[in-house]
């Protein structure tokens, strides 16, 4: 009984999502995913989703209206990167500026193989 | 008189290292015995003078001296005694004064125990320390004198930041201090053995015992400094991959190399170039997180005293360092004998392999902290943070926990592919039955996650291999070592694959008395009552918290703080630790309903990256008291012998 | 080995040093730049703030004269800083309409009463949702909008004295 009062009573109250979560778990989850990454753009070096600061709610208000109002992460993303450029996400977009930063990895791993290869051949042969 | 005498000694050390310097230089040039024989005196006057210069500014802070401009700065009278005493640390000239004294006197340690080493090597090798010393004695006199006169005298301190007075925050630099100074002592070795090229198992067992020694002290900093972060920084993670925590993690990944490689060269005299450059890789990593850290070229959410002059001074001994080692590598390493011979499948292909791809980590870490700036200077504004990271070095570090899992088992020099298989059955049953228990638990959970946990439960059980149909009285404590380290790997990868995995998260706009979930737990916010302390005051939640399978109740007091000077307001997280996990609480704001931001976490098994963290460093301990007790007996024992 | 890969490490050092210290000469710039320079504004529609001024929708910035748009809020500390430059450029003919920010009509008439008023229409931005569908990432930030309603360009940060002939000119450019 409490409870379908207390059901009532927050149902009638508006609900900030700047603050609080999306009732729907899974889009809940889906925009926690993507606040996490996206930067907060006036503080040092901290995502949307940790920050305090007013204009992060703000931020992650945007995101879970879109979100809930049934858009896909990868929407929002863009809608963000549209209007900020790639600096508002901490996943660099692939682009040619960034392609050298993804291919960095595959690029160090073939070196390091052929530079360990080279010398166990050279081992065995001496 | 205190701090002129403190002075004096600073100079007193900084001539003795020149004259270091110029003998060891001299000494080996001239092939000149009388010289060189004066570099370890002349090493051991250096340590003792540097500490007595460090003890003497220790002293001015615990006497308060008012008419030194440092303790005006940065102490109070009325400090209790064990922040006046980190005062001395905690500031910049102070903390380059420490960070000299302890690489003074590591090289008075070196000059004192060191009996196996070659002479030649021992006397480069101090003479490339006294190299590394004089830039910052330079540093220390020209431009960062700790013991200037305030004058006239001020009537008491300016204080130290409230924020700051916090017993981790007062040992956790020394802590990397520590570290710094082993890697810069590996570093000095390795220039001596590529100017008298003299590299073989007697280098890398004297190098050895610095390198795990830099490398427990780095472990036990970064794990301390990711706690810290998790309950200071109030949004309950532990690593952000923030710039200046890649400038303590890549250090950390160049010496782990180390510590591997090291063993290959002093158990089976092999890879020398490699050990050579990567003692010049982690010194210079840890040079490098220093400019990071202090400079500021890069915006970090950790707050730090900035200051590009310095972060330029130590660019300039970055560059002169590491320029001049690699050029000397460049140079020399070319007519460094090969080392022996070895096959793919055994302990020194498993060991290639671990240096491999932590080299590939921690290139990774290196290029995506610095590529914004490369980017800027292409004109693109980017950010490079969590999700590249995890995508990038998430998969390798999982590859070198596999083989972490079978390193161990392996032979030297060959090993035979079943017999191998064999060994791995148990660990590699484990791991499949795990991954597919946590496949069907947590239907939502990342590959990487699952993968991760079934890995973890592989390595915590293969990394007792080593001990089958072993007396465990006779087995040597650095295999102990290596035993509790790679066990200690296992638990921190499952404290981070299940936090990772299974963490629930409830933001709620809570009212008094209603109960909102997060996890097993049934929550209830009873009150908010005004709180003082010294120099805050803040609103405390308080929340209880009950299981839903019963038990007593906790009580979590999250708090809202407000800092008069400087005007700042922080948020004080709860937690309270469970066997299980962890419950995290923190207050927000009360919104026009009257109702208050409520964060919680319910985070299972998240205590156990930083318990892994420090078994890590416990077995690089028990290794490093096995090393040096097995090379004391073996000295003990010639010596008799003679 | 090859002999020259052993100078590989120093050659990657120096283009290490050549970075950071490039860095060191220039620092970091924290200025986020909106993305939309050059483009049209988005579509949108606020509330007027203040019951004498009307609010703000995107057709009031497309009337074929360039113009300014003020994003500013009274509790904003560099906005007051700004404020007087603002009426210079109003008393030069300049259309300015504003978006405050997460604002109370109490406070913004109290700032408009003791900093002046360079306003032709002020929309209500409570949740700084247009702020954000517009690039802009803090206050105060000024955007010059062309007669068709296209972003031209964009200024950050308070405009001092010496910003005021640029914002003319951009205006200009503008039309």
């Amino acid at each position: 009984m409490s409870m379908m009062i207390a059901l009532a009573l927050t149902a009638g109250m508006p609900v900030d999502l700047g603050y609080a979560q999306i009732p729907d778990a899974t889009k809940e989850a889906q925009a926690a995913e993507l606040m996490a990454e996206l930067r907060c753009l006036v503080c040092q070096g901290q995502s949307i989703h940790d920050s305090d600061v007013d204009m992060a709610a703000d931020m992650r208000r945007v995101v879970r209206q879109k979100i809930a109002a049934g858009e896909k992460p990868s929407e929002v993303r863009a809608w963000l990167i549209e209007r900020y450029g790639s600096y508002v996400t901490y996943d660099p977009p692939l682009s040619w500026a960034t392609a050298p930063l993804w291919l960095a990895p595959l690029l160090l791993l073939a070196a390091g193989l052929w530079l360990a290869r080279g010398s166990l051949r050279r081992r065995r042969r001496a | 008189m205190i701090a002129e005498a403190g002075l004096a000694a600073l100079w007193f050390a900084a001539a003795m290292a020149l004259l270091q310097l110029a003998s060891a230089a001299l000494g080996l040039r001239l092939k000149q015995d009388e010289l060189a024989a004066a570099v370890r005196p002349v090493a051991i006057a250096q340590g003792a003078l540097a500490a007595l210069s460090f003890a003497l500014l220790i002293i001015l802070f615990l006497r308060s001296d008012m008419s030194v401009l440092l303790v005006a700065q940065n102490s109070h009278s009325a400090k209790p005694l064990l922040y006046k005493f980190a005062g001395a640390w905690g500031n910049h000239e102070g903390s380059m004064l420490l960070w000299v004294t302890v690489l003074a006197l590591a090289g008075a340690g070196i000059a004192m125990f060191e009996r196996k080493l070659d002479r030649a090597t021992l006397i480069a090798t101090l003479g490339a320390q006294a190299f590394i010393a004089l830039g910052f004695y330079a540093f220390l006199v020209i431009a960062s004198n700790p013991f200037t006169r305030l004058d006239p005298p001020a009537l008491d301190g300016m204080g130290l930041n409230p924020l700051l007075q916090d017993p981790g925050l007062a040992f956790h630099p020394p802590t990397l201090y520590f570290g710094y100074v082993g890697l810069s002592i590996a570093f000095s070795f390795a220039v001596g053995a590529m100017i008298t090229r003299e590299v073989g198992p007697v280098f890398a067992r004297a190098m050895r015992p610095w390198v795990l020694g830099a490398w427990i002290f780095l472990t036990i900093g970064i794990t301390a400094g990711s706690y810290w972060a998790y309950y200071e920084l109030g949004w309950g993670g532990w690593w952000f991959w923030d710039p200046v925590e890649n400038a303590s993690l890549m250090p950390w990944l160049a010496a782990t190399a180390l510590l591997h490689s090291v063993n290959v060269l002093a158990a089976r005299d092999g890879l020398r170039a490699w050990t050579l450059m990567l003692a010049v890789v982690a010194f210079s990593m840890s040079m490098l997180g220093t400019f990071l850290v202090r400079s500021g070229i890069l915006t970090s959410v950790h707050a730090f005293a900035v200051d590009p002059t310095r972060g330029s001074f130590i660019l300039v001994l970055l560059a002169i360092y590491i320029g001049g080692a690699l050029a000397l590598y460049g140079a020399r390493v070319g007519r460094v004998k090969a080392g022996q011979p070895f096959d793919l499948l055994s302990r020194e292909g498993g060991l290639v392999l671990n240096n491999l791809l932590l080299s590939v980590i921690l290139g990774i870490v290196l290029i995506g902290t610095l590529y914004p700036i490369v980017a800027q200077a292409m004109g693109q504004q980017l950010s490079v943070g969590p999700p590249f990271f995890n995508k990038t070095t998430g998969p390798i570090a999982l590859f070198l926990v596999a083989a972490m899992a079978v390193g161990p088992m392996l032979r030297w020099r060959r090993d035979e592919a079943n017999a191998i298989l064999e060994k791995m059955t148990v660990p590699a049953g484990a791991a499949a039955l795990v991954t597919a228990a946590t496949f069907l638990a947590a239907d939502d959970a990342s590959w990487m996650e699952i993968v991760g946990l079934g890995l973890a439960a592989a390595v915590a059980i293969a990394s007792f291999a080593p001990l089958w149909r072993r007396n465990l009285l006779r087995t040597p404590l650095f295999t102990w070592g290596m035993i509790v380290a790679h066990f200690g790997c296992a638990v921190s990868l499952a404290g981070m694959a299940a936090d990772s995995a299974f963490t629930s998260e409830r933001l709620v706009a809570a009212r008094y008395g209603q109960p909102y979930y997060v996890g097993p737990w049934r929550i209830v916010l009873n009150g908010v009552a005004p709180v003082v302390g010294d120099n805050w005051s803040a609103v405390e939640g308080r929340v209880t918290a009950i299981r839903s399978d019963g038990g007593t109740p906790l009580l979590l007091t999250p708090q809202r703080r407000f800092y008069a000077s400087p005007p700042t307001d922080t948020a004080e997280a709860s937690i309270r630790t469970r066997v299980d996990g962890q419950l995290y609480a923190v207050l927000g704001a009360q919104d026009a309903q009257g109702r208050w931001q409520l964060r919680l976490w319910w985070k299972p098994f998240v205590t156990l990256i930083w318990f892994g963290g420090g078994l890590i460093a416990l077995g690089g301990a028990l290794s490093l008291i096995g090393r040096i007790s097995r090379e004391r007996r073996s000295v003990r024992r010639r010596e008799e012998a003679e | 080995m090859k002999r020259w890969l052993l100078w590989v490490p120093l050659i990657v050092f120096a283009g290490l040093v050549a970075v950071a210290g490039s860095r060191l000469i220039a620092p970091p710039d924290t200025v986020v730049k909106s993305a939309l320079i050059g483009k049209p504004l988005p579509d949108f529609a606020l509330a007027p703030l203040l019951p004498a001024k009307p609010g703000l929708d995107r057709g009031d910035l497309a009337t074929g004269k360039p113009r300014l748009l003020n994003v500013f809020a009274s509790w904003c500390v560099p906005c007051i800083a700004e404020a007087p430059q603002l009426m210079k450029l109003k008393a030069a003919g300049v259309q300015i309409d504003a978006i405050a920010i997460r604002d109370t009509p109490q406070a913004v008439a109290a700032f408009l009463a003791r900093h002046g008023d360079p306003y032709a229409r002020i929309g209500s931005d409570p949740q700084s949702q247009v702020q954000i569908s517009i690039g802009s990432s803090g206050v105060p930030e000024t955007f010059v909008i062309d007669g068709q309603g296209r972003i031209a360009a964009q200024h950050i940060g308070d405009i001092r004295e010496e910003d005021v002939p640029k914002l003319l000119k951009a205006l200009e450019d503008a039309r």
